[in-house]
């Protein structure tokens, strides 16, 4: 297929740059040496792993490189983070505490823990998606091991008070982990400002390769492997070095650094126009998140009386791709965990849609969608019961009568 | 633009057959596969027909090799209301329901031809057997049956569409059909109708789909082990489905049954009385809760009557009027004479389609040429002229 497509859902994964494919290319080809080697041939792989370490480091201001481990990719090292320091603490305490609008690579590694005996508290958020750091505050005790919140939602793009909370937790000497899927390469990140000891990250969801990913570990974290096997990563993490995705990984976060402000300047105005002219042309729909504190690209609407499936199928036909909620498998109509944290009304969340934007997309492209949009809204309407009523006044609208 | 077909995948040999040969005529197309059931399989229960995930995953194979997209609807509980609810409901009134016809009724030719069109699809096409002709000009009443009484309409303005059975008469499909009108037929594609299940079979083999050897399937989709007592026994709490007598059509009280929806009309094993020759189920008497048996004779009927009436055309024939009916799926279609007749619902109850009533008239008493063996209440009636299905209802009573 070989279609062009109007590509909106950045926050999904996103397309490797050309640059990032070919600094990969060399590591697929005649540079297939294992990095652990003593002779040459991995002492080249070595050397490429320790580069992108490097660029990984400048991104998210890590003055020692030797903090940075490579994975699998975001979810491992989620996963990483928090089996690995809850084993490491088992001693001191068997609590954690979360939010209740994390990704699920977190919400179902801390229902994991929950079935082996930990206690997890998850703090709820505004209306907005916000978590109040005093509620992080009152949420840890002296069981307490490690807090792990997002620093910026993958539904609605809320950008969490990290700062704060990390100055909590580090008042309370308690290990706090930021999962930084959403944010790195596209905000200016500093693990210092921060002040959180654990940070993941993605390499795809910048422009990078998918299935590798860090994982940021500031010097004296207790934790423990989740990998075991051979001494790759310092006795951190097993396993062959996956160099051509590492090197990716690298050349993706040197680029990022290079283009944020262009690009973010450039995105926030798509996605500020795109939202505008939806908000307008489209009778009861709402933005979800947080108005202020928000990511750049990204933009979560509820319309209602429509079915978020059917819309995005509608979009796909006409060569535009969007999700709904999170991206979850075929078969799965639940509404977002995220959206209902929020107070989203069960019938708006079904029918929420989120556009994630990207540096590639353009103003031609914006304007096709905000032309599409909202014929695809309004035949998918002409099917609603619902809509009818509401047509004929005989029922309210969700959203008209709640004021956002 | 090329025009968008969205094509209903069940994950079987048919409906694969049906995109590739769409798209080897240049639509556009997306297959689609409906979400029935969520009933789990387990140990020794076990569902055929296309509702199992890996009817889903032949699906999405197919349209892999055939590079064409593929979605997947959502129709859960559509399904559980108007197909599994109805099938029950039929069942606890003593009648025997055609859970297809109403699959495709409330959601096949409903739900997913609405959801198509609102996408932006030109057309919905099933792996049917069955054909659609398009002629210029409004339908006339009777698509040119022989009326006794009507004259020829006038033609001129929109086009309009014949149902007809499939070319290969052992495939033919067209009486699980007979609920579709001129809206939807105008809106369907049907491309299996012209093909027979041998060539069908090839060209999934030219294709190299994996679905090209695929066993038939014939079973409802929704019942366990292919046995629908087993559905009414889990389905159904036994109080609403107590024993009570075996009466023979002479008076005599042979025996107890197990409660009447284990029963059909015609049926002759497992009724567990033996009194020296066959006996046939003729009649399931919900009031008094009384099975009635009787001699091979006594299942023969010459007339009956039928509730929801509607016809292709959106016209009604001006009655009485000759036609073929066939009143059941395997059964060959015989000469009969239809007249208007209004009775009031039995057993029947209330409609099962409730967008009837637009010819103004939704019963009708069917009197055939000869008489027929095991006319039952619930399935569907379906009149033919030739090849042509004119419309149908679902048999009331006897």
């Amino acid at each position: 297929m070989s279609k062009h497509y109007i590509y909106l859902d950045h926050n999904a994964t996103t397309k490797p740059r050309p640059e990032v494919v070919e600094a990969m290319l060399p590591h697929l080809r005649g540079h297939y040496g294992n990095a652990s080697s003593i002779y040459q041939l991995g002492q080249e792989e070595r050397k490429a792993i320790d580069i992108a370490r490097e660029q990984l480091a400048k991104l998210i201001g890590v003055q020692n490189p030797e903090e940075i481990a490579f994975t699998g990719g975001g979810s491992e090292s989620i996963n990483w983070a928090i089996k690995g320091v809850a084993f490491a603490n088992r001693d001191k305490g068997k609590h954690i505490v979360t939010t209740k609008i994390e990704h699920s690579a977190v919400m179902k590694t801390c229902k994991y823990l929950e079935t082996i005996g930990w206690h997890v508290t998850y703090v709820g958020v505004d209306w907005h998606g916000r978590v109040e750091p005093a509620h992080i505050r009152e949420a840890i005790t002296k069981e307490t091991v490690l807090v792990s919140v997002m620093h910026a939602n993958n539904e609605i793009g809320t950008i969490e008070p990290v700062e704060e909370i990390g100055k909590i937790c580090r008042e309370k000497s308690v290990p706090l982990h930021v999962d930084a899927l959403q944010t790195v390469g596209k905000i200016p990140i500093s693990v210092e400002a921060l002040g959180c000891d654990l940070l993941s990250i993605g390499a795809h969801k910048f422009y990078g390769p998918k299935g590798v990913g860090a994982l940021y570990i500031r010097l004296g974290t207790r934790i423990h492997p989740l990998i075991h096997g051979g001494s790759h990563e310092r006795n951190r993490r097993a396993g062959t070095e996956n160099v051509a995705g590492i090197a990716g990984l690298g050349v993706a976060a040197e680029l990022a650094l290079k283009d944020m402000k262009h690009d973010e300047k450039h995105v926030r105005h798509l996605r500020d126009k795109l939202e505008k002219a939806i908000l307008q042309h489209v009778e009861c729909a709402r933005l979800n998140g947080d108005p202020e504190h928000r990511m750049f690209n990204t933009s979560n609407l509820s319309i209602e009386a429509v079915e978020g499936e059917g819309l995005i199928i509608g979009l796909d036909m006409q060569g535009i791709c969007v999700s709904s909620g999170s991206a979850c498998s075929s078969g799965q109509t639940e509404p977002s965990h995220v959206l209902k944290a929020i107070g989203i009304p069960m019938e708006l969340a079904k029918g929420s849609i989120r556009f994630s934007l990207g540096r590639e997309n353009t103003d031609e492209e914006i304007d096709k969608v905000i032309d599409v949009f909202p014929k695809v809204v309004e035949r998918l309407r002409g099917l609603s019961p619902l809509w009818s009523d509401y047509k004929k006044g005989l029922r309210k609208s969700v959203i008209a009568g709640k004021a956002a | 633009m090329k025009t968008k077909v969205v094509v209903a995948m069940s994950g079987g040999v048919d409906s694969s057959v049906t995109a590739a040969l769409l798209k080897e005529q240049g639509y556009e197309v997306y297959g689609v596969t409906m979400r029935l059931s969520d009933r789990q399989e387990t140990e020794g229960r076990k569902f055929g027909g296309c509702c199992g995930s890996k009817d889903f995953y032949d699906a999405r194979s197919v349209a892999q090799t055939l590079d064409i997209p593929h979605y997947s609807f959502d129709y859960v509980e559509k399904f559980r209301g108007s197909v599994i609810g109805y099938f029950k409901d039929s069942y606890m009134k003593g009648e025997t329901p055609n859970p297809c016809i109403a699959c495709n009724q409330n959601v096949k030719f409903d739900a997913l031809l609405n959801h198509a069109t609102a996408l932006g699809a030109d057309y919905l096409a099933t792996g049917h057997y069955a054909r659609i002709e398009r002629h210029d000009g409004p339908p006339t009443t009777t698509s040119g049956v022989t009326t006794k009484t009507s004259s020829p309409r006038v033609s001129g303005g929109d086009p309009s569409y014949l149902l007809k059975k499939a070319m290969d008469p052992s495939k033919d499909q067209s009486y699980v059909l007979y609920g579709l009108r001129q809206k939807e037929l105008s809106k369907l594609l049907f491309p299996l109708g012209e093909l027979t299940k041998t060539e069908v079979r090839e060209i999934a083999r030219r294709y190299s789909l994996r679905t090209a050897d695929k066993p038939d399937s014939y079973e409802i989709c929704f019942v366990p082990n292919e046995d629908y007592r087993q559905f009414i026994s889990e389905e159904v709490p036994a109080e609403q489905r107590p024993s009570g007598s075996i009466r023979h059509v002479d008076g005599r009280v042979l025996g107890q049954h197990k409660g009447l929806p284990y029963y059909t009309i015609g049926q002759r094993e497992g009724l567990g009385i033996s009194v020296g020759k066959p006996l046939y189920v003729t009649k399931l008497d919900t009031e008094t809760n009384t099975l009635v048996v009787g001699d091979k004779e006594d299942v023969l009927s010459t007339s009956m009557a039928v509730r929801d009436v509607t016809w292709v055309s959106g016209v009604a024939p001006k009655l009485p009027c000759d036609v073929s009916v066939k009143i059941r799926s395997r059964h060959v279609e015989s000469p009969a004479t239809l007249f208007s007749s209004s009775f009031p619902a039995g057993a029947g109850g209330e409609s099962m389609d409730p967008r009837q009533g637009h010819s103004g008239m939704t019963t009708m008493k069917v009197v055939f040429d000869q008489p027929q063996s095991a006319i039952t209440p619930g399935q569907a009636a379906v009149f033919y002229n030739g090849d042509i299905v004119l419309g149908g209802g679902v048999i009331d009573h006897v």
